[in-house]
């Protein structure tokens, strides 16, 4: 049995707190009001900076060419009016910074919220995969799988509370769900059979009750198979986690259009779902790799060798891989096209987001495949402990990436919000992962392949 | 000078892989063994060296992908930067999406070809090269140790009769 050690458990209470008062002082400082955003940008425009995204912003908006379409009818009035344009202008401007920078606080707990949430569902398709493949090597990881899928329940819950109070119009980062917004925007009322509050919020239920029993039944017939005399608890759980992969695969796809691509309304990409999935599984086998390494060094997973962590690396430099494929495809198919409609997607990632967009591809590519390419180094744990930490950082900037730009825009900043959302739900995650790995043997008795994994040798 | 070699013939890998550890251990040099099928550890068991084919493959790969940048940038960039389609061929990198396709298949096939044939050059294989089984049963269902002799004939012969060998044979070698 596992003991939570206590250095641990004030480390994650630690990183908890200090993570709630980052989130708090997130909310506080974030503008209230238009005269605020003013006095913010008249301190930015000092430095020049604030011109800049004031040009930006005023002509992703249109209403630059809206007005220039309009002022030769008016003709002589143009130079009394061009005083009252401009400031019409100007406050148009305050009201779109003002909306960013509110969105701002609650962006980055949503990227923070689902990135672990995600990331512990990834921990649980490639649980299902190895139940399903009956793969030989990996059951004496089970009781560390179900350790950090433990975080889901507990994730879901805060994540459907998330999505609820964008529903009350608590925040502005769905601007599907304004009303107001939606009524002068004929591309999302054609959409709003798909896109209205009620049937996404039952569709979100869905799906986070569909995981959660899965995860729940899953954990419960192989402690079960421990005290059992014949495979029958085995056998369940081969094809409930059989019917969990058919149920995963279409909700997971469905999921990432609901939660992450209507961040952006006006843009669609068929491949998004399966990218989506490739960022949040890689990072859930980083993090077993890591937990495993870390339970192994406690001197708690005596049956695990340098064979098993070998496998777990070569998972993680595989699904690494197979992310930038699917990162690269998305890309370059809409680049080559180049269609206005598609294209905007990327323009604003490329202009605004230059280093974190093509930052998180040396982080999620070039870096893990220069180091884990070595089957010597896949073994060495703390070559393995840095390329997962750099993996892991990187495919939360990957969501970020993805969630950011359409809630706020040019103002965005890795800052005290950011990171603080991260350390709370990091905290929790230790805290909620290592309590549940206390609960249970951390070697599964009765599993078919447990003689077989125990002797695993590559 | 002899050039006496035993043949030890065994018919089971286990006992050919016993019989490898207790060579080993009587510090008989070892100068080949014949299987008709890849022996799981075999190679550990008689201390060769690791290879060294992937370090090749690697170095391989990085000449692939050097060959295909440079190629693409010195036809579509250098040499005669057309406008095709409205594609930008200012220069490579406002181009690369395009040829990210090419770089990476360049790599693969440069990789994958040259260590094929740093394969065939290392293990002499060749298409009309004389075949070299010294008992044509260790193709089918035999497996045969070859050791060197050193006046020691009788000793060895006794040797390998207790390693479980169904056959031991002394021959010339020339």
């Amino acid at each position: 049995m596992y003991t939570f050690s206590s250095k641990l458990k004030t480390f994650s209470f630690v990183l908890m707190a200090v993570g709630l008062l980052g989130i708090g002082y997130g909310f506080l400082t974030a503008p209230k009001n238009i005269q605020e955003v003013e006095a913010l940008l008249a301190a930015d425009s000092h430095g020049g900076h604030g011109e800049a995204t004031h040009e930006a912003v005023s002509s992703a908006h249109g209403s630059e060419s809206a007005h220039e379409a309009v002022a030769p009818v008016h003709g002589k009035a143009e130079a009394g009016k061009h005083d009252v344009k401009a400031d019409a202008e100007h406050q148009e401007h305050l009201e779109h910074v003002l909306h960013q920078l509110s969105n701002k606080p609650w962006a980055a707990l949503y990227v923070a919220c689902i990135f672990f949430m995600l990331l512990s569902l990834g921990t649980l398709a490639f649980y299902a995969i190895q139940q399903v493949a009956q793969a030989g090597w990996s059951p004496v990881l089970f009781r560390v799988m179900q350790g950090i899928t433990a975080y889901l329940p507990v994730g879901s819950v805060i994540f459907f509370i998330f999505l609820v109070l964008c529903g009350l119009h608590f925040n502005h980062l769905f601007i599907w769900l304004d009303p107001e917004v939606v009524k002068h925007d004929e591309l999302i009322q054609t959409k709003s059979g798909f896109l209205n509050f009620p049937f996404w919020i039952v569709r979100a239920a869905v799906f986070l009750l569909g995981w959660n029993l899965y995860r729940y039944y899953s954990r419960k017939n192989c402690l079960a198979q421990d005290e059992s005399n014949d495979n029958s608890f085995y056998k369940k759980n081969f094809n409930y986690s059989a019917g969990f992969l058919v149920f995963f695969i279409v909700t997971e796809s469905i999921m990432s259009w609901d939660w992450i691509m209507s961040i952006d309304p006006h843009w669609f990409s068929t491949l998004f779902g399966w990218y989506v999935f490739a960022s949040f599984f890689v990072s859930g086998i980083t993090m077993i790799c890591m937990v495993t390494l870390y339970l192994k060094s406690r001197g708690y997973l005596e049956n695990v060798n340098s064979s098993h962590i070998h496998d777990l690396a070569k998972f993680m430099f595989g699904i690494s891989v197979f992310w930038t494929y699917l990162w690269f495809s998305q890309f370059m198919l809409i680049w080559y096209a180049n269609i206005p409609e598609e294209i905007t997607y990327f323009i604003t990632r490329i202009q605004e987001y230059n280093l974190p967009f093509f930052g998180a591809v040396v982080m999620n590519f070039l870096f893990p495949v220069l180091i884990l390419i070595n089957t010597d180094f896949k073994r060495i744990t703390w070559i393995l402990v840095m390329a997962g930490i750099v993996i892991l950082l990187g495919h939360y900037i990957d969501f970020f990436n993805m969630i950011m730009p359409g809630t706020v825009g040019s103002s965005w900043f890795i800052g005290v919000p950011e990171i603080a959302s991260v350390l709370f739900f990091l905290g929790l995650f230790i805290f909620v992962v290592f309590s549940a790995l206390t609960k249970a043997p951390l070697l599964a008795k009765r599993n078919p392949f447990i003689e077989e994994s125990k002797h695993f040798h590559y | 000078m002899s050039n006496k070699v035993i043949y030890a013939i065994y018919n089971d890998d286990d006992i050919l892989m016993d019989a490898v550890k207790k060579t080993r251990a009587a510090h008989h040099h070892i100068e080949e063994v014949f299987t008709p099928f890849p022996v799981h550890g075999l190679d550990k068991a008689m201390g060769l060296a690791p290879t060294r084919l992937a370090i090749c493959a690697f170095i391989y790969g990085l000449c692939g992908l050097s060959f295909g940048t440079w190629m693409m940038n010195y036809i579509m960039i250098q040499d005669w930067p057309q406008d095709i389609g409205g594609k930008p061929s200012f220069s490579y990198i406002d181009n690369m999406p395009a040829f990210v396709p090419i770089m990476f298949e360049e790599t693969v096939f440069f990789a994958a070809h040259l260590m094929v044939i740093t394969f065939y050059m290392r293990s002499r294989l060749w298409p009309f090269k004389e075949a070299e089984n010294p008992d044509v049963r260790t193709t089918d269902d035999h497996f045969l140790m070859e050791v060197a002799v050193n006046n020691n004939e009788e000793e060895l012969i006794s040797f390998f009769e207790g390693t479980g060998a169904v056959e031991v044979k002394v021959i010339e070698k020339h």
